[in-house]
């Protein structure tokens, strides 16, 4: 068995730390979760010469060891615990030319670590144009370290760099920092009571308490060791901070020069634009506008063409494996149209990632930041909070994922719970096959009618995330004190690479989640809807036959085919709640697809599509969905789909809580269950309440 | 009474003289926000809220508020 030298990388925020893994790693990588909490683990294979390999770790941004978010947190943790598998043989700090001060205040920190650590500074192809030369020997001696000039953009560098790491044993692990500088008596005291071990890392340990407090203390117990307040520990975290800074400044003095008349001012010139107090709003809601256009206009072409793929796979798994064996029919009716409910989702996904991406990658999204966090202050939220309701346009799951950066609780929790609110791909195919059916074509200044309604829906959806925020901020008491620190990152021209990456990782990860509960839940609905409890169910040829005597053939089969599904399980479970949503102008075939929709929403049309196609013999020449939900009428002959029917759906589709993934994401990100229950419960009762209005009134 | 980030106007520098108070976050020191280093009102938001501001060739965005507790004196230029 080869070796493998395990690397982590570590970084500030914004200094370009994924495309250094992606140049390092190219498409040997894999995003996984850390057990028990939903940061993504990002890992990948890193070949150098001789049949050594890497193990490259991307870790979470930072700036500090002074971790005030669960992504920071687990760099620490690993850090901190040399017998994790993960706990790296050499550390890359990945830094940023522009900001080097900065970014060095981290380096000096994992060195004191006394983990064997490699410099990298990133984007050097910058620097003439910015005006920076750079003294590497200097830098060299003075950190006591191996700095790697790289630059992605150019593939620059990542040669030595593999050098460096095959050679990692030749790095010192001398610390920049004698830690009881920092207080003489203080670490004195603190050496005393626990001699055995390194002071630097007791002290990470400790002011851990004074920031995210959720350090595994398997190897030191320090609760024994409380000689400071919080915040006196906090003015210790200050004073450390100044001591780096007054070395790192030292050494820049010489290892570096900025010349600053050769710098050309890219920021000044955008920002003065890009976030003015009028026309960056403009461009704000304009960049929105085409967002969604794209999204409809370019994505219905592979949409289309899927959906008529799945048509025909469907029809050539039931013409192949003719005799209408329950196993093909499980096969054609359920899982074949359940998989193709998600699949037809992949362009509009991977459209609105590839969009979201652009956005981060080229530093925009912070200046949106910028100029919302007055706004959304007034709801209750924070200027962040608008990246997780762009985001949860996609999905409401990597979106609530996205409200880690923002500091302050309470707007993060207020985020988290009116996140879901927002349109997610997700409710597109129910909206859209409801809006075909029940909303009338024609055309107002130039728009459909079928157009404007779906975007009253995301209006609405938004409006309903940014009013009950509103409303839990007037609820909700909290002491904490409002942080709002945001890097404001230069502007760069988004790496394809990186971008396509994104894309691909995020729309397999949707597809896969959601791919499995739809499988799982297309299943059970059709053995659900194929067996039933009672004698009615097992003798439905009988029973029908003998109470139609008269009736032969596709009439009959159709007959006994609808008596069956209503006597199923699922017939029976449908008719129970009937009573509750008959006044929301719903039957109880809606109902089902209702009920099974709180497993997630896409499941609808799934679930309708499986009901119809058991509850109707397969001699149909009119297959499609929609056709049959057309045709679908109550016991006295009234259509089933009617405006009122479909308005109430659409209502109580955009404000309930249907989709369990979220929740458990809500559950993992509040670390408890209280907030999804309460989120399930408001949101649902919301939906029943507006969805019974409309349908009184339009009725 | 001390000026703070609060008060400077856009494009006027300063340096920082004290940020001690314990509702600065820890994170804005780490990016630079420490005395003797100099700070710059590069562009505020509507109602002057947040502003966004280059220290120590960092370049962050923090509500008026935070700017309020982080004392400075003026650089005449």
């Amino acid at each position: 068995m080869s070796k493998q030298i395990k690397v982590a990388l570590i970084g500030n925020p914004n200094t370009g730390k994924t495309s250094v893994f992606n140049a390092l790693t190219g498409l040997n990588q894999k995003v996984g979760n850390y057990p028990g909490i939903t940061v993504d683990k990002k890992e990948g294979v890193c070949k150098l010469s001789r049949g050594v390999k890497a193990h490259i770790l991307d870790l979470p941004g930072t700036y500090s060891l002074n971790a005030s978010s669960l992504d920071e947190n687990v760099v620490i943790e690993l850090l901190l615990n040399k017998k994790d598998k993960d706990y790296p043989d050499v550390a890359l700090i990945i830094s940023d030319v522009e900001n080097l001060k900065r970014n060095l205040l981290l380096f000096t920190q994992i060195k004191d670590l006394k983990i064997p650590a490699i410099l990298v500074i990133n984007m050097a192809d910058r620097m003439p144009k910015k005006g920076i030369s750079l003294n590497l020997e200097i830098l060299e001696y003075e950190l006591k370290t191996k700095v790697a000039l790289v630059s992605t953009r150019k593939n620059d560098g990542i040669q030595f760099l593999k050098k460096l790491i095959e050679n990692f044993k030749t790095l010192s692990t001398e610390p920049c920092l004698d830690t009881s500088t920092i207080d003489e008596e203080y670490f004195a005291n603190l050496k005393k009571a626990f001699p055995n071990q390194d002071l630097y890392k007791l002290w990470v340990v400790i002011s851990q308490d004074a920031n995210f407090g959720k350090i595994d203390r398997n190897s030191v117990n320090v609760s024994r060791f409380k000689t400071k307040t919080k915040s006196e520990l906090k003015r210790l975290q200050q004073k450390e901070t100044i001591k780096r800074y007054q070395f790192i400044n030292e050494i820049l003095k010489v290892g570096q020069t900025v010349d600053k008349s050769k710098a050309t001012d890219l920021r000044s010139k955008l920002d003065n634009i890009l976030t003015h107090k009028i026309w960056g709003y403009v461009i704000f809601f304009w960049i929105l506008l085409t967002i969604f256009q794209v999204i409809y206009d370019w994505a219905t072409i592979p949409m289309d063409l899927i959906d008529s793929s799945f048509a025909l796979l469907a029809d050539w798994v039931k013409t192949t494996f003719p005799g209408g064996g329950k196993l093909t029919n499980l096969v054609a009716e359920g899982i074949i149209s359940g998989i193709g409910g998600i699949v037809i989702f992949i362009p509009q996904i991977a459209f609105l990632f590839l969009f979201i991406s652009v956005l981060e990658e080229s530093g925009y999204m912070s200046r949106v930041v910028f100029l919302m966090d007055r706004v959304m202050r007034r709801f209750g939220l924070s200027g962040k909070s608008v990246v997780p309701l762009i985001s949860g346009t996609a999905c409401a799951i990597p979106a609530i994922m996205a409200t880690r950066n923002i500091e302050n609780w309470k707007e993060r929790l207020i985020t988290i719970l009116v996140t879901p609110f927002t349109t997610c791909s997700a409710r597109l195919p129910v909206y859209l096959i409801i809006i075909a059916l029940v909303i009338p074509e024609g055309r107002f200044l130039g728009l459909s009618y079928q157009a404007l309604t779906l975007m009253m829906l995301y209006l609405i959806g938004f409006g309903m995330a940014v009013l009950s925020a509103y409303i839990l901020n007037k609820i909700l008491k909290t002491n904490y004190k409002t942080f709002f620190v945001i890097e404001m990152p230069s502007y760069k021209i988004p790496l394809l690479k990186n971008v396509v990456l994104t894309v691909l990782e995020k729309t397999k990860t949707f597809i896969l989640e959601a791919g499995k509960i739809i499988l799982a839940i297309s299943v059970v609905l059709w053995i659900l809807a194929s067996y039933g409890p009672s004698k009615n169910f097992n003798d439905a040829e009988v029973i029908i036959q003998k109470s139609f005597p008269a009736l032969t053939g596709e009439v009959l089969d159709n007959k006994i085919a609808a008596y069956k599904l209503e006597h199923s399980f699922i017939g029976r479970l449908g008719k129970t709640i009937e009573p509750a949503i008959r006044p929301l102008g719903y039957d109880w075939k809606i109902g089902i697809g209702v009920i099974t929709s709180f497993a997630a929403r896409e499941v609808f049309v799934g679930t309708l599509a499986t009901i119809y196609s058991v509850g109707s013999s397969s001699e149909d020449n009119d297959k499609t969905i929609k056709n049959r939900m057309a045709q679908e009428v109550h016991d006295n002959g009234d259509k089933v789909f009617t405006l009122a029917s479909g308005i109430s759906l659409l209502l109580f589709y955009a404000f309930a809580m249907q989709c369990m993934s979220t929740l458990a994401i809500v559950k993992r990100e509040t670390n408890s269950w209280k907030w999804p229950i309460i989120q399930l419960l408001a949101m649902s009762l919301i939906a029943y309440v507006i969805a019974l209005i409309a349908f009184q009134i339009l009725k | 009474m001390s000026l703070t980030i609060a008060d400077l106007k856009k494009g006027e520098r300063a340096i920082i003289t004290d940020c001690s108070s314990i509702d600065i976050p820890l994170k804005l020191l780490e990016m630079g926000c420490l005395p003797g280093n100099v700070v710059q009102l590069f562009q505020v938001a509507p109602f002057r809220d947040p502003i966004y501001l280059n220290i120590n060739d960092s370049f962050v965005a923090i509500r008026k508020e935070t700017a309020a507790l982080i004392l400075i004196d003026m650089i005449n230029e």
